[in-house]
């Protein structure tokens, strides 16, 4: 049992070693591999909606992987490699697409619910106080009711 | 009257909108490439790899670009439309065997029919890269200009052939 948990423990500790060596296997150094990471991680899997290019094991998205440090060791910026990308794959490839008249509602969307929400609560807000505003009562009727009051109170059996 | 005009104007606009968004097939992207220049190839034929085609090759004519692959069990189920579209000649299919070994890909052949003009291959995915491939099969409908006109991501159904491909295919002819 003790050996397994050893084991299983070397092995827990060869992991980042073994993504390491994946890594050289591209060839990058450091500052590029960082951008692979950063455009990998900027860009969602056609395939595999949910996930990154980075994370995905879909086959299209470890050809763009290819595709990402062909370009980086051409020398292409990061927006030219997204550029690249949307051309091919739309908008829908970026987790943030680029602000345009298409994808305004996206961006804006949110702002404008949370203001009328906003609105709607103000709005309430001062309707219900001049509500209770009206319901208040001045010293006489408070007066009226307290003998109304008293009255029933003795009227009880 | 406002106080029930107002909630239920609200929800009618919520259900429109969901009507409409959970109508839509997250799975199916709109391509960037329709009514654009198809992306220009050049590559080998499967039947004679020492020979090409490229898009070049096929301007002039309206045709349909079916990317395909001896892997792919959904390219089984539209491959009978293709068969018989071809035994029509409606218009020349061009094979584009994705991400394929070449013996495969013509025992497949074989086995279920070769409705295709021409099949070229693309190994790497490169091509495949470039039209935005990202579910075989796809298909691709492209003008006498080399415009692409439409676009059918997963298998080609009898309904999507007779409702959406073959009128605009008449349309492009005509």
């Amino acid at each position: 049992m003790k050996r397994l948990l050893i084991l299983l423990l070397g092995a827990w500790l060869l992991v980042p070693q073994l993504s390491l060596a994946v890594q050289s296997e591209f060839d990058l150094d450091p500052e590029q591999e960082d951008r692979f990471r950063e455009l990998t991680k900027e860009l969602r899997c056609p395939k595999c909606q949910n996930q990154s290019i980075f994370d995905s094991h879909a086959g299209v998205a470890a050809d763009l992987r290819r595709e990402i440090i062909r370009q980086i060791r051409e020398g292409k910026s990061n927006e030219e490699i997204v550029e690249y990308m949307v051309a091919r794959y739309g908008d829908f490839v970026r987790y943030r697409p680029a602000f345009d008249g298409r994808t305004a509602l996206l961006w804006i969307g949110p702002f404008v619910l949370m203001a009328v929400g906003a609105g709607v609560l103000v709005w309430q807000i001062r309707k219900r106080r001049r509500l209770a505003d009206a319901a208040s009562l001045d010293e006489a009727q408070r007066a009226r009711v307290r003998a109304l009051l008293n009255e029933s109170e003795e009227g009880r059996p | 009257m406002m106080r029930f005009l107002l909630p239920a104007g609200v929800f009618a606009v919520l259900v429109a909108l969901l009507w409409v968004g959970l109508g839509l097939n997250p799975r199916e992207l709109p391509s960037p490439l329709i009514d654009k220049p198809a992306p220009a190839f050049e590559r080998p034929t499967l039947a004679d790899p020492s020979r090409t085609l490229s898009t070049e090759d096929m301007k002039g004519q309206v045709w349909l670009l079916n990317v395909w692959a001896s892997w792919c069990a959904s390219c089984r189920m539209e491959h009978p439309l293709f068969v018989e579209l071809s035994r029509q000649g409606v218009v020349p299919i061009v094979g584009l065997n994705y991400k394929d070994r070449r013996e495969d890909a013509l025992a497949w052949l074989q086995q279920f029919g070769n409705p295709y003009a021409v099949v070229v291959t693309d190994e790497d995915g490169k091509v495949g890269i470039d039209y935005g491939v990202y579910g075989v099969p796809e298909t691709y409908l492209i003008d006498r200009d080399g415009i692409v006109r439409y676009k059918q991501v997963g298998p080609v159904t009898r309904e999507v052939l007779r409702d959406k491909i073959l009128p605009l295919i008449e349309e492009l002819k005509g």
